[in-house]
């Protein structure tokens, strides 16, 4: 019972490493036994892969769902979304309610999005609806804002229309896959800027559904001022926060690298447009994560060997809604500034104090309910089985230390009953 | 008359081909500075030769020289003598004239900063609180607002509480003025426009909390560097604006004019000062108008010299003489081993902390300064910081040690180390 924990990791990073040896763990090689594996996204296809995979025993771990794919590549987040609210739909749950012009009231969270080539022509029948919009394509399979651009006329995109019809087609478009998104043109600005939401989930469990939400996010700012003018749409500067790109601006600044904290965020907004809309907001945004997890809870392989450590990217428009744009399944670890750092290696330190409890030798059949203490900067975002078990009530509550749930009852009040019941 | 000593610098440019103060700006110019009005922080001048006027240091150094000529001091020493730098004898409050002073701040009564946090349920005071504080913006009663802010401002109704105790009003006529300063920007450029870039540059730009509202601080601080109203702060300010001559005609009193025109030139930091209102208001005229107002309310007090209880002489001399009265055994060690409190906290004090604390404990206390409309908050919260960290600082045999046990104030709580220095030490 007593021995170190091995530890193995394709992935060289201080704020990764640096935590392990704080631990007293034992780094081995991955041929060897070892009891806690943080992999890169390739590994774990190769791990759970029917020809090369192979067992795990109870005693071992890994970073990564067999199919997080199915949340974090961005084609099949938007199926698997659709899909659930067509079930709510047909059920007849309260939460699939739509408003009068067929828009969901409580699920529209992902902007109208289209696979191409295989949406091809639904999108252009969407297009021509509204012909001045601007849309967004981005490879399905890319990150750090690779390969995406702006498009406000159908000529940017007839490559992919010849494709649709040929079906030699089907292998190489999982490469050249893209998606086509409405592009949030209006996006809320501060200090004239544009900016997105980083924040980090942990999902110990799928069924059930058992998922935290890391406190320390951070909102990424552009280096350039915001602009919806036509003449900037391929500058990418002004509307691509990722910090891969905008590192590489003239005015990046290596001090603050153009990051806010989310209790910034959250300070501003209360001061400048009250405490009520902010409070809805960021209870939103919580509700759109939870929303997004049990979308895909059915369809994940529930391995009991698995935790995941998930980067959410939102945007908040200016009348405060929060739209999710993706779910990253390898946040990055590397840090671009000294606070970043120091947040990552928390961000680290936490994870491991809740998916390997004791710091001890793992046993993947514990139940994978670590008491409030070894929390760090986590909250409790949902847990299924408390839900279920106390009613509403309770799950509000445990759901974070603030925003309790006499404020958030009030804040549901208006108009959104059903949100108490997340059942 | 005590001159500024900023006058001494000013008067000798960096280098001749920037005499020329004032130039007004061709029209090709003016039509690409309007343009960019919203983002200067992306196109500044060529800041290489300019360095600030003066910082705090500098200024520092001008006040442990002030000495009061009629003032007779006796040679002996006693255990009346003050043995930190400020030599000039203002009367300063004690601790228990402070504590009555600042008797809302008690333990016995609720505070936002301390009886807010997410362990006290918010049905004992923040509900309360809140509602009062609408009840007040409601009436739009002036007084009892300044009373209702010694206790903390609610976030949501702080810009609105602020505004209502400075007698700031957003009316036509203000945006209208607003605008005409903003005209004057275009038109013409100033040379110490050059010295508000390059503070902003140095400062705020690198800041993890203001550097979003970085082009904000330009537009207000452009400005006010050309608004001729601010001179009516001189009124009641022992210093006096610098004045230049037109080319020429130096001397000659017909021919002076007050440079730059509102008459204050800034140090570094002086952005700072602007900065964390942006985190408020984001209308420019009216982040304009708090910031102005603020300015000849307080902030001016903080970089000039004069006798008030909250100027910044009595300030540095109540901080220093907390500290050698209730603290003496650190404020002894510390003046051993080179390392004058003062030197330390007087640039907290000059910025009124901003840049120092996190932001949100630096609104909690500027509530208490448009509270109690004095600065000697700031006095008591340095002495209070000493307090806090007095262990550390007792350990520390150097200058530089000791300013590394206090260069980072960002995780402290202001509410409660004021409260604990005040009501709960045993003095």
């Amino acid at each position: 019972m007593a021995g170190k924990v091995k530890w193995v990791t394709d992935i060289e990073k201080s704020v990764l490493i640096n935590n392990f040896e704080k631990r007293g763990w034992v780094q081995v090689t991955e041929n060897e036994d070892w009891n806690f594996y943080w992999m890169s996204v390739q590994t774990i296809r190769n791990v759970f892969s029917v020809e090369t995979g192979y067992r795990l025993s109870d005693d071992q771990i890994v970073n990564h769902f067999p199919n997080h794919y199915e949340l974090t590549r961005k084609d099949l987040m938007v199926k698997n979304i659709k899909r659930y609210r067509k079930e709510l739909e047909k059920e007849g749950s309260p939460l699939a309610e739509k408003d009068e012009n067929g828009k969901y009231l409580y699920l529209d969270f992902v902007p109208v999005t289209y696979m191409l080539p295989a949406d091809y022509n639904l999108f252009v029948e969407e297009f021509r609806k509204s012909p001045s919009s601007t849309w967004i394509m981005k490879p399905c399979g890319k990150a750090q804002g690779k390969g995406i651009f702006l498009i406000n006329k159908l000529s940017q995109i007839k490559k992919w229309s010849r494709d649709s019809k040929t079906s030699s087609f089907v292998t190489q478009s999982t490469k050249e896959a893209y998606v086509i998104s409405l592009y949030i043109n209006n996006p809320l600005l501060i200090g004239g800027r544009k900016f997105d939401l980083r924040l980090y989930v942990l999902v110990s469990t799928y069924r059930p559904l058992r998922c935290y939400m890391y406190k320390l996010g951070f909102c990424r700012f552009c280096t350039v001022k915001y602009t919806p003018s036509t003449s900037e749409l391929d500058n990418m500067f002004v509307h691509l926060t990722n910090v891969a790109i905008q590192k590489h601006g003239e005015d990046y600044n290596h001090i603050h690298g153009g990051k806010w904290t989310v209790s910034n965020l959250r300070l501003y907004l209360e001061s400048t447009r009250g405490k009520e809309v902010t409070s809805k907001l960021f209870d939103e945004i919580h509700w759109i994560i939870v929303q997004s997890l049990k979308a895909v809870a059915p369809v994940m392989n529930n391995d009991k060997h698995c935790f995941e450590c998930y980067g959410y990217d939102i945007i908040i428009d200016d009348k405060l809604k929060p739209w999710l744009i993706e779910v990253n399944a390898s946040p990055s670890l590397t840090s671009s500034t000294a606070n970043d750092r120091i947040l990552k290696y928390n961000l680290i330190n936490d994870t491991l104090n809740i998916a390997v409890p004791n710091g001890e030798i793992p046993d993947c059949k514990w139940n994978k309910s670590p008491p409030k203490e070894v929390l760090g900067n986590y909250e409790i975002l949902y847990d299924e089985e408390l839900a279920q078990g106390d009613g509403a009530d309770r799950e509000l509550r445990s759901r974070q230390g603030q925003s309790l749930g006499p404020k958030g009852g009030r804040s549901r009040d208006s108009g959104r009953t059903v949100l108490t019941t997340w059942k | 008359m005590l001159l500024t000593h900023s006058h001494t610098l000013l008067a000798s440019p960096p280098c001749d081909a920037f005499l020329r103060l004032l130039n007004g700006r061709p029209v090709g110019e003016q039509k690409e500075l309007l343009n960019k009005w919203n983002e200067m922080g992306t196109d500044e001048p060529d800041l290489s030769l300019f360095r600030p006027v003066y910082a705090p240091k500098d200024f520092l150094e001008v006040l442990i020289n002030l000495r009061n000529p009629n003032y007779e001091n006796g040679d002996s020493l006693s255990f009346r003598t003050h043995l930190g730098l400020i030599q000039v004898p203002l009367k300063v409050k004690d601790i228990p004239e402070l504590k009555e002073f600042f008797v809302e701040l008690g333990l016995t009564t609720g505070q936002l900063g301390i009886d807010d946090s997410t362990q006290v349920p918010p049905e004992l005071f923040e509900n309360e609180h809140v509602r009062i504080g609408q009840k007040v913006l409601a009436e739009q009663d002036s007084a009892a607002a300044q009373q209702y802010i010694r206790q903390g401002s609610p976030t949501a109704l702080r810009a609105e509480l602020w505004a209502l105790i400075l007698n700031i009003s957003s009316q036509p006529e203000d945006i209208l003025y607003y605008e005409q300063l903003k005209t004057n920007v275009i038109q013409h450029d100033l040379l110490v426009d050059s010295l508000i870039y390059k503070d902003v540059k140095l400062t705020a730009s690198n800041d993890d909390y203001y550097f979003v509202f970085e082009d904000y601080l330009y537009q207000v601080l452009l400005c006010f560097s050309r608004d001729t109203s601010v001179l009516g702060h001189f009124a009641y300010n022992s210093a006096s604006p610098p004045k230049s001559y037109i080319r020429g005609k130096l001397g000659l009193e017909e021919y002076a004019v007050f440079y730059p025109p509102n008459g204050v030139i800034p140090f570094h930091g002086f952005s700072m000062y602007v900065a964390p209102l942006c985190f408020l208001y984001h209308e420019p005229s009216k982040l304009y108008q708090i910031f102005r107002e603020m300015y000849v309310r307080f902030f001016f007090r903080l970089h000039s010299i004069s006798s008030h209880p909250s100027g910044i002489v009595s300030l540095c001399l109540l901080f220093e003489t907390l500290l050698q009265t209730y603290l003496p055994q650190l404020f002894y060690h510390l003046r051993e081993i080179g390392a004058q409190p003062l030197r330390i906290s007087f640039k907290w004090m000059v910025r009124a902390f901003s840049g120092y604390l996190a932001t949100d404990q630096l609104l909690l206390l500027w509530d208490r300064i448009l509270g109690y409309n004095s600065l000697e908050i700031l006095a008591v919260l340095a002495a209070a910081v000493f307090a806090f960290r007095a262990v550390n600082l007792m350990e520390v045999t150097s200058l530089a040690a000791a300013e590394a046990v206090l260069a980072d104030l960002s995780t402290l709580k202001v509410m409660p180390l004021l409260q604990i220095f005040l009501f709960a030490t045993v003095t």
